[in-house]
C-alpha cells in the first residue's frame, strides 16, 4: 500500500497528527505559539545547512531549531529586548538567512515551495520510518514528563518550590518541539507547522474537560484534518500543507458552532479568568 | 495564646528552613538583605510589610525558588514543600477541574482529594472548572491541593486576597486548624499591616530588610482591635499597630525620625522598632 504516493502521504500526515496534538496543547497552554514559529522558520536554515554540509535534511533541520531555541534562551536571559522583539528578530532573520544561503547554493535544486508549504510527492518510506520512529520518541518523552510540564504550564514556580524541575522539562520540551519540526516540514511546510500543532488542541478546547481528554481529542482532530486536507489536496490539486491547515481550521470553525457547548454542560466553557 | 502543635515538640524544636544574611539582588537593586529567621515543625510565621517590601522575594527564597545571592538559606533534606504562590493565572485554554488540579504535583488517592476538599469546604466543587471559580473558592482549592501534600512547611502567600472579611476570618482559622492537626510549619505572607493571625507564633516585619519581629501578644493593641473587629473575634485575628523609626523614600535612601538621610537602613533600625512595639503593648495594657 506504501508503493503509491498518496498512501504514504496520507500514512505519514496521521502519524504526525497523532504526535503534534499533545505538543500542540502545551504550546497553546503555555503561550508558546510564537516560539513555535520561530522554531519553524529557522527550519529553512537547517536545510541550506544541510545542503551545504551534506548531511540528512531532517538532522539539519532538528540542529538548526534547538540552536535557535538556545539562541533565545540565552538573549532571553540578558533581558536587553522583550521577548517578544526577539521571537521576531530570529523568526525573520533565520528564514532570511536560509532564502539568501539557498539562492547562492546554485550548485543545488531547492524546491522551496515544497519546504515551505509542504510537499506529499516527496514522502518516502525512510520519512515515515521517521515520522513514526521520532514521534514515538516525542511521546514517550511527552508521558515521561507530561505531570512536571503540566505543573509548569500552570505554574512555574510552584513546580520548582515543589520539586518538579521546570528546567529540565522546558528543555525537553524545546527538544520535543525541535523534533516534530524536523519530520512536519515535508507534509506541511516550514510556515505552517505551527498551525498543525495549535488549530487542532484550539478545536479539542471545548470538549475537553482535562488536560489529558484534549491532548487525545488535538491527536484525532489534527489526523482528521490530515486525512480531509490530503483527500482535498490530490482533489483540486492545491499544495498539501495549506490544504491540510484549511481543513483543520475548518473543524475549528465547527468547534465553535453553539451545539458544541450544549454536548458537554451547558456554560461551563465561559470561563471567567481567575483573580 | 501561644498555641503549641505537638506536645513532644517544644522540647526539641526540629528547624525546617533556616535563613542566614539571605539576600537577593536583581535589576541593580537589593529585594532583600539581611533576613535571618528559622521556620520549626508546627511554628507559624507571619512576614508582614507593604508592597515591594521583599516578603514574596523572602518566601521565595526559603523554599528554593530563588537562590540568594549573599547569606544561606538551609533546609531539611528531603523537606517537602506545599505552596500557594501569590498570583496563579490558569490560562482559559487549560481544562482543569478543581479534582485535576489536586494531583497536579502528585497522585493522591481519591478519598484523600475529597477529605482534603471537604476540610476546606468545597468539596461541592470538585468537578467545577477552576477558571469558574471564585477568588475565595480558588484560594481554597490551592489550600487543599497543598496540604494533600502532607507538607512538612506550608507556604502561603497571601492566601486571603480575593477572599471577603468573614471568609478570611474562616480562612485563617481553617490554617491554624490545619498546623495543629498536621503539625507542619508555616510560613504566612499577609500585606495587610493590620490583620495577622491570633495563632502566629514570630511575626516578622520585612521593609527591603527585618524591621522588627516577636511575638504577636507583644504587638497587639487589644484595645483598638475589639473597637475594630468586636471581642469575639478577638481570638482569632489581632491588630498589628505599626511605627517605623525610619522611612524609605522612593529612590531607596532611607530617612530616619531625626531626619537625617542615609543610603541604607542601620544594622541597629530594628531594635528600635522592637522596642517601640514593646512600649506599645505596655500601654495597650
Amino acid at each position: 500500500m506504501l508503493d503509491d504516493f498518496f498512501s504514504r502521504a496520507l500514512v505519514a500526515g496521521v502519524g504526525l497528527a497523532l504526535t503534534t496534538g499533545p505538543l500542540g496543547c502545551l504550546i497553546v497552554w503555555r503561550r508558546m505559539a510564537y516560539f513555535g514559529d520561530t522554531m519553524a522558520h529557522s527550519a529553512l536554515l537547517g536545510v541550506a545547512l544541510a545542503f551545504l554540509f551534506e548531511i540528512n535534511l531532517t538532522v539539519g533541520v532538528f540542529i538548526a531549531a534547538m540552536l535557535v531555541s538556545m539562541a533565545l534562551l540565552a538573549l532571553q536571559r540578558r533581558g536587553a529586548l522583550s521577548t517578544d522583539a526577539l521571537l521576531g528578530i530570529l523568526s525573520h532573520a533565520t528564514l532570511a538567512i536560509g532564502l539568501v544561503m539557498v539562492a547562492f547554493m546554485t550548485w543545488v535544486r531547492v524546491d522551496l515551495m515544497g519546504f515551505l508549504f509542504g510537499d506529499i510527492l516527496a514522502v518516502s518510506r525512510l520519512d515515515i520510518a521517521l515520522i513514526y520512529g521520532g514521534g514515538a520518541l516525542v511521546l514517550g518523552l511527552l508521558a515521561w514528563l507530561w505531570r512536571p510540564l503540566l505543573a509548569a504550564t500552570v505554574n512555574e514556580e510552584l513546580a520548582r518550590a515543589e520539586g518538579m524541575a521546570p528546567d529540565r522539562s522546558r528543555f525537553v520540551f524545546m527538544v520535543t518541539m525541535a523534533l516534530v519540526i524536523a519530520i512536519a516540514m515535508k507534509i506541511v511546510g516550514i510556515l505552517l507547522i505551527t498551525a498543525l500543532m495549535i488549530i487542532p488542541a484550539a478545536a479539542a478546547r471545548r470538549f475537553a474537560s482535562t488536560p489529558e481528554q484534549m491532548a487525545v481529542m488535538a491527536s484525532l482532530f489534527g489526523a482528521l484534518a490530515v486525512i480531509a486536507g490530503l483527500f482535498g489536496s490530490l482533489e483540486f490539486d492545491t499544495p498539501s500543507g495549506p490544504s491540510i491547515v484549511v481543513a483543520a481550521l475548518a473543524l475549528f470553525l465547527l468547534s465553535l458552532l453553539p451545539y458544541a457547548g450544549l454536548l458537554k454542560r451547558g456554560g461551563s466553557a465561559n470561563g471567567r479568568p481567575v483573580p | 495564646m501561644l498555641k503549641k502543635s505537638d506536645p513532644t515538640e517544644p522540647a526539641r524544636r526540629e528547624i525546617l528552613v533556616s535563613l542566614k544574611g539571605a539576600g537577593v539582588h536583581r535589576g541593580g537593586r537589593w529585594l532583600v538583605r539581611n533576613v535571618e529567621f528559622d521556620i520549626a515543625r508546627g511554628e507559624i510565621v507571619t512576614l508582614i510589610g507593604p508592597n515591594g517590601s521583599g516578603k514574596s522575594t523572602t518566601a521565595r527564597t526559603a523554599i528554593g525558588v530563588l537562590k540568594p545571592d549573599e547569606g544561606s538559606v538551609k533546609r531539611l533534606a528531603s523537606l517537602t514543600v506545599g505552596y500557594v504562590p501569590q498570583k496563579l493565572a490558569i490560562d482559559w485554554t487549560l481544562p482543569l477541574t478543581v479534582e485535576r488540579l489536586m494531583t497536579l504535583t502528585a497522585s493522591h488517592p481519591a478519598a484523600e482529594i475529597r477529605e482534603a476538599l471537604d476540610s476546606v469546604g468545597i468539596a461541592h466543587l470538585a468537578r467545577a472548572e477552576v477558571q469558574a471559580l471564585s477568588g475565595g473558592e480558588f484560594q481554597r482549592a490551592l489550600l487543599a491541593r497543598a496540604i494533600l501534600r502532607k507538607p512538612d512547611l506550608l507556604v502561603l502567600d497571601e492566601p486571603v486576597q480575593g477572599v471577603d472579611f468573614s471568609g478570611e476570618v474562616a480562612l485563617y482559622e481553617l490554617i491554624g486548624a490545619i498546623r495543629d492537626r498536621t503539625g507542619c510549619g508555616i510560613l504566612l505572607i499577609s500585606h495587610d499591616l493590620h490583620v495577622v493571625m491570633a495563632s502566629t507564633d514570630t511575626v516578622i516585619c520585612l521593609n527591603g530588610h527585618v524591621c522588627c519581629r516577636g511575638t504577636p501578644q507583644t504587638v497587639v493593641a487589644s484595645r483598638e482591635y475589639q473597637k475594630l473587629f468586636g471581642a469575639r473575634a478577638a481570638g482569632t485575628l489581632a491588630i498589628y499597630r505599626h511605627h517605623h523609626d525610619h522611612t524609605h523614600l522612593p529612590d531607596g535612601r532611607v530617612q530616619h525620625e531625626d531626619g537625617s538621610v542615609t543610603q541604607h537602613c542601620h544594622p541597629d533600625d530594628g531594635h528600635h522598632h522592637d522596642h517601640d512595639h514593646h512600649d506599645e503593648a505596655g500601654h495597650a495594657r
